[in-house]
């Protein structure tokens, strides 16, 4: 309860913290050397002189884009009697179910680790080295024996802890009541309907021009894709954040989302980026993580039989194997409600990330960037941005845990009688759904339709929009589904996404379904 | 929020147990409660100036401050009076937001000054089936300082004069009255060290001699 001064105050002096020693802070120090050598900086004015230099040559406009992105990350202001696990998790229960899900994770890769006699992490002897450093661009000609390693965890084992979250508080006793919940989340948290989703997605509606739709080939270009794609060049010419991501909300056009993306997520490829990339990459070579062999085995599988993914192989070794192991990825569990696991090296104790990372999520990145540091630097900025949340427990509205929540209301209000029905026939929908929306729907939908959900998830700075696209999907095939009778033809009737258009689907659920 | 609770301490209060609201007889009606009143007394002859109460909630909805305050002499009757109004501390009383916040009130937030404080009572309410149970946690009540006296020598000082009981006086000063004016006293010494000036002390005038050395307790 802090008053809005303060606050402000407080937040201004956290991000000046923070941005503190960073690269972007000693390259305006040495431009603002440099320009005092120019003629127009007088020493009278010499305050407002460097200001308006900066100014000019873009250095206050990289500025800001950096204070934006803080902004993103940053926690809200917080109680000073609260304790930091409050401030990554404020409901208690839900910070003990987080816990206990990951030491089953770790028991799980203890054991396999013992069982299989590999070690959690070793050192590669020189030999191996030089021979990795070697193909290091074709691991995916590799073929090892993969067969003995088993994932660590399946989607259907987390939905279940999900499933089974129940707040202590929480009277469930009654069993007429007017909101009795259909579904399998019994947890109460605050999920928006549609009239206030309409709010905040306004941008998505009937009357605005879309790319996704407004870009079809019925549709003449000059009345709408002309000159949204003009508007998108002087947005990257201005090279603003908070323009890109207030753009990106109606689509980016595909010649210029790479360069949209990276700007939204500030992910600028400057040296001390390719720096720490090759520092990991060294980190790769060096070592040898059982975690490794996890993503291998996962990439192998589910990417190299994809018929889009598989050209990026390669690539999705090397951001992934890189990934496992930087530690700057740790600085999001300031925010996150999981905890990195320790380990301990030869009485050394080190921290690893535990193998929560699904590959699919890079792969889309790869039509984009084909640079491996520049992949790896966007692929990191969203997860500790977004991707994070589908693969923890926690309250947010982001959460995996508020997704489902908001997916199952949405169906029920909407659509109760297909929600009836499918339950009455053992098919509870968010068992179909959940792959979709732990995922984000990388995987089942064609690329460019799922680059278009991933604009809106960057441009609102949220994940809802994936689960109001899988209640839109059940829409979509509800006449199919009302006349299924088990859970197997269910599945089958939703199993092949591949030539669904997410946004007209959107747009009819948010914007066109009677309230 | 001032940044110097951290070095004040919390006044030592008595939270009285939680005593849920019910209609009709307790015993046969199973329905929650759905307001509850919590009083939280400060020590007796001690009544406080309070900067900021703060607490943990446990799936409170709203919450109205009531104190009871003692006018400065006395023989003034208490009476009570309205704080803060219906709080609200959960965004939607059936869902979790806000529900294991911490906050804070401030003084400024209160409609009328929490000053001569003999009692505060906090009035909880849950108007939501959803939730077994609801309260706040944690309660804490900070007391207010007064800004030209050096935080530290004030908490020392009130803690040195903390008499509950009246001891037997033969013939005596009023210990009160001898105490009070020694902090009065030393409180200025503290001023004149902070700001120098070459205004006279004319309250330790003795006899027109301005050695601080020779005190007057007359």
């Amino acid at each position: 309860m802090m008053d809005e001064s303060t606050e402000l105050s407080l937040t201004i002096a956290q991000i000046v913290q923070r941005l503190k020693g960073s690269h972007l802070h000693s390259q305006i120090e040495r431009q603002a050397k440099e320009c005092l050598h120019q003629p127009d900086i007088k020493l009278e004015s010499l305050k407002e002189d460097v200001r308006s230099f900066l100014k000019t040559s873009g250095w206050e406009r990289k500025l800001q884009n950096a204070v934006y992105r803080e902004l993103h990350v940053q926690l809200p202001p917080s109680h000073p009697a609260a304790p930091p696990e409050h401030l990554k998790e404020p409901l208690a229960y839900m910070r003990k179910a987080q816990a206990s899900w990951e030491k089953r994770v770790l028991k799980s890769l203890n054991s396999m680790s013992t069982e299989l006699g590999v070690p959690l992490a070793r050192m590669r002897p020189a030999v191996e080295q030089k021979e990795l450093t070697n193909k290091w661009n074709e691991m995916g000609t590799d073929e090892p024996d993969l067969s003995r390693f088993r994932p660590v965890y399946a989607p259907k084992d987390f939905l279940e802890v999900l499933i089974s979250l129940r707040n202590p508080n929480h009277d469930s006793s009654e069993d007429i009541s007017a909101r009795s919940h259909w579904g399998l989340i019994q947890v109460p948290l605050n999920v928006r309907d549609i009239p206030q989703l309409r709010q905040a997605y306004s941008e998505l509606n009937l009357t605005t021009g879309q790319l996704g739709i407004d870009d079809h080939a019925h549709v003449h270009p000059d009345l709408f894709e002309n000159d949204y794609v003009q508007i998108g060049k002087k947005v990257v010419a201005d090279q603003d954040s908070a323009a890109a991501q207030q753009y990106s909300r109606q689509g980016c056009p595909t010649g210029l989302r790479a360069e949209l993306w990276a700007l939204i997520l500030n992910s600028t490829n400057q040296p001390p980026d390719v720096m720490h990339y090759e520092q990991l990459k060294a980190g790769v070579i060096q070592h040898d993580l059982l975690v490794d062999n996890l993503i291998y085995k996962d990439v192998k599988l589910t990417a190299s039989n994809d018929d889009y993914y598989f050209v990026f192989e390669d690539f999705l070794y090397q951001v992934l194997l890189c990934f496992s192991r930087d530690t700057a990825v740790l600085e999001h569990f300031k925010y996150n409600s999981a905890t990195p696991p320790k380990s301990y090296i030869q009485g050394k104790v080190g921290e690893e990330e535990c193998a929560v990372v699904y590959p699919p999520n890079v792969a889309p990145l790869c039509f984009l960037y084909n640079e491996p540091s520049k992949l790896y630097s966007v692929f990191r900025e969203m997860y500790i941005r977004y991707f994070f949340r589908l693969h923890s427990i926690s309250s947010s509205p982001s959460g995996i845990v508020s997704l489902c929540l908001q997916f199952e209301r949405l169906l029920q209000t909407h659509l109760p009688q297909l929600f009836y029905h499918l339950r009455q026939i053992g098919a509870q929908p968010l068992r179909i759904a959940f792959k979709w929306m732990v995922r984000a729907f990388s995987g089942y939908l064609s690329t460019d339709q799922l680059l278009l959900l991933w604009d809106r998830i960057l441009g609102y700075d949220s994940l809802e929009v994936v689960a109001v696209l899988a209640a839109a999907v059940f829409a979509f095939r509800a006449e199919n589904l009302m006349e299924v009778t088990s859970l197997a033809s269910a599945e089958a009737v939703l199993a092949d996404l591949s030539t669904l258009k997410v946004m007209p689907l959107i747009q009819i659920f948010l914007f066109a379904t009677a309230i | 929020m001032s940044g110097s609770t951290e070095d004040i301490k919390a006044v030592t209060c008595t939270i009285k147990p939680p005593v849920y609201l019910q209609i009709g007889d307790t015993k046969t009606d199973a329905a929650h409660s759905g307001i509850c009143v919590v009083d939280v007394t400060l020590p007796f002859g001690k009544p406080a100036n309070i900067e900021e109460i703060t607490f943990k909630n446990y799936y409170t909805a709203y919450v109205t401050v009531r104190l009871l305050r003692r006018g400065p002499g006395q023989e003034a009757p208490a009476k009570w009076c309205t704080a803060l109004r219906d709080l609200p501390l959960m965004d939607n009383p059936h869902t979790e937001g806000g529900s294991q916040d911490y906050y804070s009130i401030h003084r400024t937030q209160m409609q009328v000054e929490p000053d001569h404080v003999v009692s505060v009572r906090l009035i909880l309410r849950q108007p939501s089936s959803a939730w077994l149970t609801f309260s706040l946690e944690e309660i804490k009540m900070y007391p207010h300082t007064e800004p030209d006296s050096e935080k530290e020598v004030s908490d020392w000082l009130s803690d040195l004069t903390l008499v509950d009981q009246h001891p037997d006086l033969e013939g005596l000063p009023d210990p009160q009255t001898v105490s009070s004016s020694i902090q009065q006293m030393w409180a200025l010494t503290e001023v004149m060290q902070t700001n120098q000036t070459t205004a006279s002390i004319g309250r330790f005038d003795v006899d027109g001699c301005y050695d601080i050395n020779l005190l007057s307790l007359t």
